[in-house]
């Protein structure tokens, strides 16, 4: 690791302002990723601000008919909020399976969306339950809020707050773990609302991070069973390919994981 | 406390300081002043060095030296050497290119070592050695040992053309052709063995100082065999003389074979120390450990088995392309030759057996022993070739490994071997009926029934171990002898010290040797100590690799107590004035048999010592040494049954059941075995259904991390049945045969012949990857509907 100051922000503005008469500070959430690419000698921020213990990014809360997650909120604490399993129980159990238990104790949902890993698996919940993220600058959809591999809409000094979830009727999450990281090699969330209406995100498969499956959704919203979906596969072509998985076999897993989520859900 | 001799599940003595973190590894170890180094590495796999420029690193804060290959060959110090002489079947002896450990010309692999930068702080080393800058003239690469052999290929070493380092053979090739000519059935296949990165949990390590004043040196550091490295780092490398170097492997956490070897790193932290005057401390970080420590297998094979009307084996016909890397490490010759086709005889009775070996250099991490060497690629072949015969044939695996089974004993093999004791039916029997073998159509219905594929799959390994009569490896190409030493001191208050060639590393020895010595003489355990891994303590010893710590080192323990018992036996005769032959040791005391006199073990050392009555011209002090030279290798044998569930939807497979039945003869702490198994199967499930490392195109490595190198975790395999079954080695005074590899060599070929019969597509390589397995059972279900 490169030699970096730390700083401790007690607010969202003390944090700006630490951003902002910094070289090149980065925020620090939980630090699951950006810690060890540190580590790595692959990332030498100037300086490190940690939000983690501003008060306003703490809690999880209900709101209208959903839940708000602060967002230094531990996957941890997502995943064992009796909250979150009575209105999102898809939510609390992607939680629950994020890296091992000592990346759940310190990972923050906050620093899981603003970093956008395009095999993490928040996205997919976000996509599917049309989320909506807070910063301290305005309020964002999440389709608006991920724009790319690594990328968001997120400004340099901008600080996520907290993730808003409407409630839905019916959650889950499926994915197919990379045997060496365990990050999702296809992660499907399919969420029913309370209207009908269904959505099906997909994690870790698409070039370009999260994706919607819009002819999946089409086709659970008349049928919601693991068989409407049986036959479903996207693309290959628009999907990642590396050592462990082609292409094609992560298409393949896309229609199997969201086969399971619809099992799972039902 | 009770006394914990021979068989008893003893618990580790070890533990306590393991687990309440007072382990002294390497990296704890501190010395006033010392500084740290840290390498500067080639990012190109094949690369001319143009230049190497240190002004700005030199002028970065703490910085000491920045030291280059070219400061290290004027210093005179020597390349590294193999240490293993392989002649080529023409007669001509191996082509070795030469090994720096700093390279100043021109660098074959990704991670090389260039230069060094010794700072005051870990830190400003890292900074200081980015901040060298050196030029590179790329070079074409090559990382596959198949293309390394074709005309055209980029040529690694002036000395070996073609990249050929030998083209070697054993056993009668007219005999095997005849054998094919007469042949009733002939199965062929290619059969690849994938390479592995050890990962030891204890990266390497070195801490290395220089005393002026004596002209001595100290070198802390993760060794398996710190004497070996004092006479290779001495005669060899000329870094200092044997008697003015001191090698201590405290320690260690984990070795696997990748560290027997002398590595530059350790090498340039030595010869550094004294050329700045500090001590010099290295850790290897785990990118570094990914990209230097020796990795394993890399083979490429094509193998063709005979077999006569009755279904009996007649002839066995093997050609391999071994990938040595870039560099010979040090046992690197001898692990494709000697201890992987002398194996290729397996449980079985083949009288004609050819081997063809091509070793060849690639722009790769050089490969040399790991966890088995040589008998796991020899175990995967063989044991595929028969499962796979079976099947074509049309009879049970089981029934055609029994045809063919060796039953008397001693038996020559057509390639070298001659196995000693064994009992083939008996591990095969035990496994079978432990994996309720004969019940597995109703098991296979019952997945089915849930949408899943079940297999289940055999191997009946063979493996040698406890290496090795000296003279026999010296006429092989050896450069040293593999016999073993013990010291056993008897102190004046009774308790005892056994000094032992042998290297713990995880093993256990301070518990298992220690049983043996409370089982001579009735002791607790609390009274013996084990001391090795330091070379002003123990005399000499050629260290742990190839299962050979029991075997090897506690036979030569075996003669020192013999040695120790007949002196105590002497004196306690003398002061009871009873006949030597009277003497009788039972629970810490020496007794006069048939009498109620006794001497408590303590006054009979104690005698030893004060020396005021000891029998008419005997030596004082209850001290003896032995030297134990093997006469045979031993072989530990089994048999492995693995049991599968296969996803077709997604290929994943799940081991649902692991029987392992294993004839290791003498079995001293049935725990320690136990735990050996336990790894070893995770190594070689590890290497079945995860492990693997790849290099792109142009030398990269591609698995450099654990976020793309698979390691086995606890939820990827299954719990063990184990079973151990006692046929005694007669060749050694204990009659054990070694067990720490065998999960390792037997576990690959039963994994991989279970998912083969569960998605009925013999075509899968190792590792078997889930989308591996999916595309196969894909392209057979289609065939199948076609």
């Amino acid at each position: 690791m490169y030699e970096t100051n730390y700083h401790k922000a007690g607010s969202t503005a003390e944090a700006g302002d630490l951003i902002s008469k910094s070289d090149d500070a980065k925020i620090l959430g939980g630090g699951q990723t950006l810690l060890p690419t540190m580590k790595q000698r692959l990332a030498a921020p100037s300086d490190l601000v940690d939000v983690t213990g501003i008060p306003e990014l703490q809690g999880i809360s209900e709101s209208g008919g959903g839940v708000s997650i602060g967002a230094a909120t531990t996957h941890s604490e997502v995943a064992s909020s009796d909250l979150v399993k009575q209105k999102l129980p898809g939510l609390a159990a992607l939680a629950s399976g994020i890296g091992d238990p000592a990346v759940r104790h310190m990972g923050t949902i906050g620093g899981s969306v603003a970093n956008n890993d395009p095999a993490a698996d928040y996205p997919a919940a976000l996509v599917a339950l049309g989320a909506s993220v807070v910063t301290n600058k305005r309020e964002l959809g999440a389709e608006d809020f991920f724009t790319g591999l690594f990328e968001t809409a997120l400004d340099e000094d901008e600080i996520v707050v907290s993730v808003n979830f409407p409630g839905a009727a019916a959650s889950a999450y499926s994915k197919y773990p990379n045997p060496a990281s365990r990050y999702a090699m296809a992660g499907v969330f399919v969420a029913k609302s309370s209207d009908g209406s269904v959505k099906v995100a997909v994690t870790g498969a698409g070039q370009d991070g999260v994706f919607r499956m819009g002819e999946m959704e089409t086709a659970l919203g008349g049928n919601w069973s693991p068989d409407a979906v049986a036959g479903i596969a996207p693309a290959a072509d628009g999907l990642l390919s590396d050592l462990h998985g082609s292409a094609a076999y992560r298409s393949n897993l896309v229609t199997v994981m969201a086969k399971r989520a619809v099992a799972a859900a039902s | 406390m009770a006394v914990e001799g021979i068989g008893a599940r003893a618990l580790r003595k070890e533990d306590k300081r393991f687990i309440t973190g007072k382990g002294q590894y390497t990296d704890d170890m501190v010395m006033p002043g010392m500084g740290f180094a840290a390498f500067v590495r080639s990012p190109h796999a094949h690369a001319k060095v143009t230049s190497i420029d240190s002004t700005a690193a030199l002028t970065m804060p703490g910085v000491d030296a920045v030291l280059t290959g070219d400061q290290l060959v004027g210093d005179g110090i020597g390349n590294l050497i193999c240490g293993w002489m392989i002649h080529s079947k023409d007669g001509s002896p191996m082509n070795m290119g030469g090994w720096r450990a700093l390279e100043p010309e021109i660098v074959r692999h990704v991670g090389q070592a260039v230069a060094v930068v010794i700072a005051d702080t870990q830190a400003q080393a890292r900074d200081a050695a980015d901040a060298v800058e050196v030029e590179y003239e790329e070079l074409p690469a090559v990382v596959d040992s198949v293309a390394a052999l074709q005309p055209g290929a980029p040529q690694l070493h002036p000395e070996a053309a073609g990249n050929l380092i030998f083209d070697w053979e054993i056993g009668d090739e007219a005999a095997v052709n005849d054998a094919f000519e007469k042949a009733a059935h002939v199965t062929r296949m290619e059969i690849s063995n994938n390479r592995l990165v050890p990962n030891p949990m204890e990266p390497r390590a070195a801490l290395a100082s220089y005393n002026d004043a004596e002209e001595h040196h100290t070198l802390y550091t993760t060794s398996q065999n710190p004497h070996v490295a004092r006479l290779v780092l001495s005669a060899f490398y000329a870094v200092a003389p044997e008697h003015k170097l001191r090698v201590i492997a405290p320690d260690v956490g984990g070795g696997f074979g990748s560290k027997i070897y002398i590595y530059p790193e350790e090498m340039v932290c030595l010869w550094a120390s004294k050329r700045v005057g500090r001590p010099v401390k290295w850790v290897s970080d785990r990118t570094e450990a990914f990209l230097t420590d020796a990795h394993g297998r890399d083979h490429k094979s094509e193998a063709e088995l005979a077999l006569d009307a009755d279904n009996k084996i007649i002839g066995f016909r093997v050609k391999t392309v071994a990938n040595i890397g870039a560099y010979m490490s040090l046992f690197s010759s001898a692990v494709p030759t000697y201890l992987y086709a002398t194996l290729l005889s397996g449980q079985y009775d083949i009288p004609a057996i050819h081997a063809n070996v091509k070793t060849v250099y690639t722009n790769t991490t050089p490969v040399d022993a790991y966890r088995g060497a040589g008998r796991p690629e020899a175990t995967y072949l063989v044991e595929r070739m028969m499962e796979t015969t079976a099947r074509e044939i049309g009879l049970s695996p089981a029934e055609f490994r029994r045809k063919n089974f060796v039953r008397s004993f001693p038996h020559q093999t057509p390639v070298i071997m001659c196995y000693d004791a064994g009992d083939y039916d008996a591990t095969l029997d035990a496994a079978m009926k432990a994996a309720d073998y004969d019940g597995i159509a109703a098991r296979k219905a019952e997945a089915a029934s849930r949408g899943k594929l079940r297999g289940i799959g055999m191997s009946c390994y063979i493996e040698a171990c406890g290496i090795a009569p000296s003279a026999a490896v010296g006429s092989l190409g050896a450069g040293v002898g593999l016999w073993e030493s013990a010291e056993v001191r008897v102190n004046p208050v009774g308790t005892v010290e056994v000094l032992t060639g042998s290297h713990s590393h995880g093993q256990g020895h301070e518990t298992t040797f220690a049983q043996l010595i409370c089982e001579r003489f009735g002791l607790d355990s609390d009274s013996v100590a084990i001391v090795h891994g330091d070379t002003d303590k123990v005399q000499f010893g050629m260290g742990t690799y190839g299962s050979r710590s029991g075997a090897v080192g506690m036979s030569a323990i075996v003669k020192a107590l013999d040695k120790v018992e007949a002196k105590a036996k002497k004196i306690a005769a003398h002061l009871m004035e009873a006949s030597e032959g009277d003497i009788q040791i039972e629970g810490g005391e020496l007794k006069v048999a048939g009498t109620d006199k006794k001497l408590n073990f303590s006054e009979v050392a104690l005698a030893a010592y004060t020396a005021h009555n000891l029998p008419e011209g005997m030596e004082p002090g209850l001290k003896e040494g032995a030297f134990y030279d093997p006469t045979n290798f031993t072989f530990p044998s089994g048999t492995y049954i693995c049991e599968v569930e296969v996803d077709p939807e997604t290929g994943t497979t799940e081991i649902v059941s692991f029987v392992a039945a294993d004839d290791f003869g003498k079995v001293i702490n049935p725990m320690i075995v136990e735990g050996q198994v336990h790894g070893g199967l995770v190594q070689g499930i590890g290497q079945a259904l995860l492990e693997n490392a790849a290099y792109d195109e142009n030398g990269q490595l591609l698995t450099a991390s654990y976020m793309d190198y698979t390691m086995p975790r606890a939820d990827d395999v299954p719990s063990f049945n184990l079973s151990t079954h006692e046929t005694l080695c007669p060749g050694n005074p204990l009659g054990m045969k070694g067990c720490g590899e065998a999960g390792a060599i037997g576990s690959p070929p039963a994994v991989i012949n279970a998912i083969t019969d569960a998605i009925g597509n013999n075509a899968l390589t190792m590792p078997a990857a889930a989308e591996k397995v999916w595309s196969l059972y894909q392209s057979g279900s289609k065939e199948a509907a076609e």
